[in-house]
């Protein structure tokens, strides 16, 4: 069987995921989560011992740049989008304190 | 003749030779949209007066003697998920509704540079995700040869545009078959390239490992000319790929004699009855042709959709997180702290199937569950590109379905999540690979519902997919979409 | 009462001084407008992407060779994912599963012994933003200037025992970085930043304790203190017979204690996984060799050098190595055929003590090597006195006045008129017969008195020197 997804991992998911769901939303994510789990539990019936995981498609290798410096953005481009901005920087509610 | 009835390559040449404006190439379709998107919703956004004036610019050019490419001066949509410098990009998401990119991606770049008009930006599944283009925040997009069914998805929009005659040319994005599926039902040709032959840059990330960009047309002609267009090494995507082999164009006429064809019959278990039919026409018109074709079997292709659902949530996780209510993009109204900002803004501005995915990936990524899910998954995917290397040892070219089924009728697919993600049977593991994949439109289905049939090639082997591809076309005959066959009728009854 | 022994290891995060950003061509900057150097892919915009800059891999490996790593040929980068508001893609592209240095170590010096103290592994990554906190408004701004800005993280094994220790190590790291190039490693700008993770044990036990990390620390005295704190606290807690919790606490300076960052919100769940966005690095013999050729002489070497090579003391050498820009400037100013010795008094002497009173690193240094060999000219060639040579070096060290010629324009050089000499001397003799007559009884200590006068008396345009001798010769 696969992990049990219970109310606190849903918790916990939501904390990482920065999402807030509402307990018909959570109950239905979570069963819906679970369901999914189950299925890909068929994952492993297939014997990977010794597999490498194929992390890249191809042996392409040092996609680099040079140390060059390139035009920024100006400034009220960037900020054109903002959903709150002041003096050039764009404002968040307030991080510590 | 109608201008709509020319395909890409066709009215290209016209404008060559200045027979056809780029301007009026550009009202044709313009007028065609105005008429059918009250019916169709294909486009999210389109501007008349922009895309003159672009025409314009292009007719100028091409007057002085500045032809800028084989499509100068041809009308082409844009997926919804690309980024067009001035022009809304919203990845039919509520959380991006405002969002207009002051850049270009790459792929808009270069269609700009090759003198396209861009015709507007077409809907699709928020953020790529779902098969049916009902996941977006703001449209349901109809399926032009039935209006009750879906385009499929999640480039549903680009796919029924072109079908729709509202558009000769479009861009999709295609993660797990969001080219090749909406293609097959809405009937016309669309192909994944290799994973790196188009740049990824300015395409917003659904899932990085496995996005691609590609052309979606009517022919594979037309196909072949805007992948050529679009293709090339960029200095801003490190994945993308130095290739030397991007003349397409030159392929389409290199016929299928003495190809290997395989048929994966897993891919066949499990389809509707006129799937698979439509892939046993295939394979005789290929045949006919002077290829050979045989089933074999592709053992892994039941792991394939377990182990891309794992790893496109935990990309996807990851590469949504950027969507905060920070810099730019939906935030929501009230809210009291910094993270109930974050959870609030997220929750409002993602749909529920995007929320599902980002739940999931968040999931097999956590601590204590990655080695069993995302790292098994990555070692799944191994072993499913190790199967295909051996099956491209005996094949040059694999036929299958592109879908298990024709297009389903609106608003049945999304209760079932699960059973929608199964539906992505025929398309994933080409994502997965790395290989590319390319949808042909085939057969007509009982139900009347288009069913095109899937090609996969090897890496880099694009080239056999499109002389399979007008092999196939030359043995089908012309292919009707339903506005033509209307424009048809219509002109019978005027002569009557 | 039980003896306790504490056991600290070291994440420092080095900014490197590359001209632009690791994976955009933005620059690097440090005092520009807010969010002026930046683009789609610092500010996280969608669809951007990143290019490693190929110079932070270069650094990165120089400097894993001066710390005595194993170079990982082949590494990758991946994203650690968590939400903050400076962090504009809410993951930092960092390496976990392959970083690029590996088992390395230094080699500190306290209380005259010598200590080895193991690298675990360096590894790259990205600077976050700037988040500034508006009193007013009660909310924060964010600047993305910094996000981008390339680091390196060196996590030290947990071989430090004290305070001494830790700063020995830093200074170390500090010395490397400055020698090679690749960081000016300041602090106080933030282009070097320490975390500390500390643990207590009871003397001679074999198992680690439970250790916190503490943030925030941006001098070696808020680090010191830091530690000192943090040990108390621990004990403290042990000796009451309570558990130290593992956890992450923020240092103030001003309160001079810590206090735990904690917040349900604060997720300590990473789910890092390789980036797909950036292909493997590979690391090439031929670039490592070429690395290893052109290493730097490093500090201890050089000191070695300047002992036997110039004659210096090994106190001086010492000083003069610390910084790099003071070797430079004393390897420039030998070279303009000046004494080393005289060139390494005015480095360790007035030029230190210059530098600390105005609170300024070595790298700030705006006087030339040639200025100075050409003052300690004007001194040997007795033009001026050693008094007048230090008024000049001041001026010299604020904006690189060219001796000779201020010397000239201000009349300072000492008076040549060995007349009016005369006549001064004569005077203050003349005047002090007392004195005179104590001098020619034997009382060497009034001679410094009676110099003293005719040097008021000239101004202190004249050579000490000479004028002792001069009243030497008449009251002999």
């Amino acid at each position: 069987m696969a992990e049990k997804i219970t109310d606190q991992t849903m918790e916990e998911l939501e904390i990482l995921a920065k999402l807030r769901l509402s307990e018909a939303e959570r109950e239905k994510a979570k069963k819906e989560i679970q369901r999914m789990l189950d299925y890909v539990e068929l994952l492993n019936r297939l014997d990977t011992d010794g597999v490498e995981p194929l992390i890249q498609l191809f042996p392409v290798e040092n996609g680099f740049r040079e140390d060059e410096p390139e035009e920024s953005t100006a400034r009220e481009e960037l900020l054109k989008g903002a959903p709150q901005e002041m003096d050039g920087q764009f404002v968040v509610p307030r991080t510590i304190g | 003749m109608d201008i709509l009835e020319f395909s890409a390559t066709e009215l290209a040449e016209k404008i060559r030779k200045r027979e056809i404006g780029a301007v009026e190439a550009a009202k044709a379709s313009l007028d065609q949209m105005e008429k059918e998107e009250k019916r169709i919703h294909a486009y999210l956004y389109w501007d008349r007066k922009a895309v003159l004036e672009q025409a314009e610019n292009e007719d100028r050019d091409i007057r002085k003697g500045k032809i800028k490419s084989l499509l100068a001066g041809v009308p082409v949509a844009i997926k919804d998920n690309i980024c067009t410098k001035e022009i809304p990009t919203t990845c039919a998401s509520k959380i991006l509704e405002n969002f207009v990119p002051f850049y270009d991606a790459a792929a808009v770049r270069k269609l700009k540079e090759a003198g396209m008009v861009l015709l507007g930006k077409t809907n699709m599944d928020e953020f790529a995700m779902g098969s049916t283009t009902e996941t977006s925040a703001f449209a349901v997009t109809r399926n032009p040869w039935n209006l009750s069914h879906v385009p499929g998805g999640s480039s549903g929009g680009s796919c029924a545009a072109v079908a729709a005659g509202e558009g000769f040319l479009a861009l999709g994005s295609d993660t797990g078959g969001s080219i090749r599926q909406p293609a097959s039902y809405c009937g016309v040709t669309g192909i994944k390239p290799t994973y790196g032959t188009v740049s990824r840059y300015g395409l917003v990330a659904y899932a990085s490992s496995l996005d691609q960009i590609g052309p979606i047309g009517r022919t594979a002609a037309d196909c072949a000319l805007l992948l050529s267009i679009l293709s090339g090494k960029d200095r801003r995507d490190a994945t993308s790929l130095e290739r030397k082999d991007l003349d397409f164009s030159g392929t389409v006429d290199a016929g299928v004699r003495g190809l290997k064809i395989g048929i994966p019959e897993e891919y066949l278990n499990g389809a509707d009855e006129d799937v698979k039919e439509a892939v046993h026409q295939a394979a005789v018109w290929l045949e006919r042709q002077g290829a050979a074709v045989e089933t074999f079997h592709l053992k892994l292709t039941e792991y394939t959709i377990p182990a891309y659902y794992i790893i496109a949530s935990a990309e996807a996780s990851s590469n949504l997180e950027r969507f905060d209510g920070v810099k730019y993009g939906y935030r929501a109204r009230e809210y009291e702290g910094l993270h109930d900002m974050y959870k609030k803004s997220r929750s409002e501005g993602f749909g529920p199937e995007v929320r599902r995915r980002i739940l999931l990936g968040s999931f097999v990524l956590s601590s204590g569950y990655y080695d069993a899910y995302y790292l098994k998954a990555m070692k799944a995917r191994a072993l499913i590109r190790q199967e295909f290397s051996r099956a491209f040892g005996r094949y040059d070219v694999l036929l299958g379905p592109a879908s298990p089924t024709a297009a389903p009728k609106t608003g049945t697919s999304l209760t079932d999540p699960l059973n929608m993600y199964l539906s992505d049977i025929d398309t994933v593991a080409v994502n997965l690979a790395g290989l590319p994949g390319m949808t042909v439109p085939c057969t007509v289905g009982r139900n009347g519902l288009p069913i095109g049939v899937q090609l996969i090639g090897d890496c880099f082997c694009e080239g056999k997919l499109f002389a399979a591809a007008a092999a196939m076309e030359r043995e089908r005959g012309e292919w009707k979409l339903p506005f033509l066959a209307g424009s048809r009728k219509k002109e019978k009854e005027a002569a009557e | 009462m039980k003896q306790y022994e504490t056991v600290i290891g070291l994440e420092v995060h080095v900014e490197l001084a590359t001209r632009t950003k690791i994976f955009c061509g933005c620059r690097t900057e440090f005092g520009a407008a807010p969010n002026t150097h930046v683009c789609p892919v610092c500010a996280g915009f969608p669809g951007s992407l990143p290019i490693l800059n190929k110079k932070v891999v270069d650094f990165a490996l120089r400097a894993g060779l001066a710390l005595n790593c194993r170079i990982e040929k082949r590494c990758r980068f991946d994203r650690k994912n968590y939400f903050y508001p400076d962090n504009p893609q809410n993951y930092q592209i960092s390496q976990l599963y392959l970083p690029i240095c590996r088992d390395g170590f230094v080699e500190i010096e306290t209380e005259g012994r010598t200590k080895r103290i193991g690298i675990h592994e360096i590894h790259m990554e990205e600077d976050a933003g700037k988040l500034i906190h508006d009193e007013w408004s009660g909310n924060s701004l964010v600047d993305y200037n910094r996000s981008g800005v390339p680091l390196i993280e060196i996590v030290s094994e947990p071989d430090m025992r004290s305070a001494g220790e830790v700063l020995a190590y830093l200074e170390k790291l500090q010395s490397v970085m400055r020698y090679l190039g690749v960081s000016d490693c300041r602090l106080q700008e933030g282009s070097m930043r320490a975390d500390v993770n500390l643990s207590v044990r009871e003397a001679g036990s074999e198992r680690l304790g439970v250790r916190t990390e503490m943030k925030n620390l941006n001098s070696f005295k808020a680090i010191a203190h830091a530690i000192e704190g943090e040990r108390e606290r621990q004990i403290d807690l042990l000796s009451q017979g309570r558990p130290v919790i593992q956890e992450t606490r923020r240092w103030d300076d001003n309160k001079e204690s810590s206090y735990a960052m904690r917040s349900k919100e604060d997720a300590r769940d990473y789910r890092y996984f390789p980036d797909p966005d950036l292909p493997s690095v590979y690391i090439s013999d031929e670039w490592i060799e070429r690395a290893k050729r052109e290493q730097p002489e490093l500090r201890e070497e050089k000191a070695k050098r300047y002992e036997s090579e110039y004659g210096l003391s090994a106190y001086d050498a010492g000083l003069l190595t610390a910084d790099p820009a003071l070797a430079r400037m004393f390897e420039e100013t030998v070279s303009c055929s000046t004494a080393a010795k005289k060139a390494a008094n005015w480095l360790t002497g007035e030029t230190m003590r210059l530098l600390k009173e105005k609170e300024q690193e070595p790298s700030s240094l705006v006087f030339s090597a040639a200025h100075l060999a050409e003052l300690i000219a004007l001194v040997d060639a007795s033009e001026i006195s050693q008094k007048t040579a230090k008024e000049v070096f001041a001026v010299m060290f604020e904006t690189d006045v060219d001796p000779k010629q201020y010397v000239k324009e201000h009349g300072l050089s000492m008076e040549t008129d060995k007349e009016l000499l005369d006549t001064v001397i004569r005077q203050v003799l003349s005047d002090n017969p007392k004195a005179v007559e104590e001098l020619k009884s034997g009382k060497e200590k009034v001679l410094g008195f009676l110099t003293g006068q005719v040097m008021r008396a000239m101004k202190g345009k004249a050579d000490a020197a000479g004028i002792k001798e001069r009243i030497r010769n008449l009251c002999s």
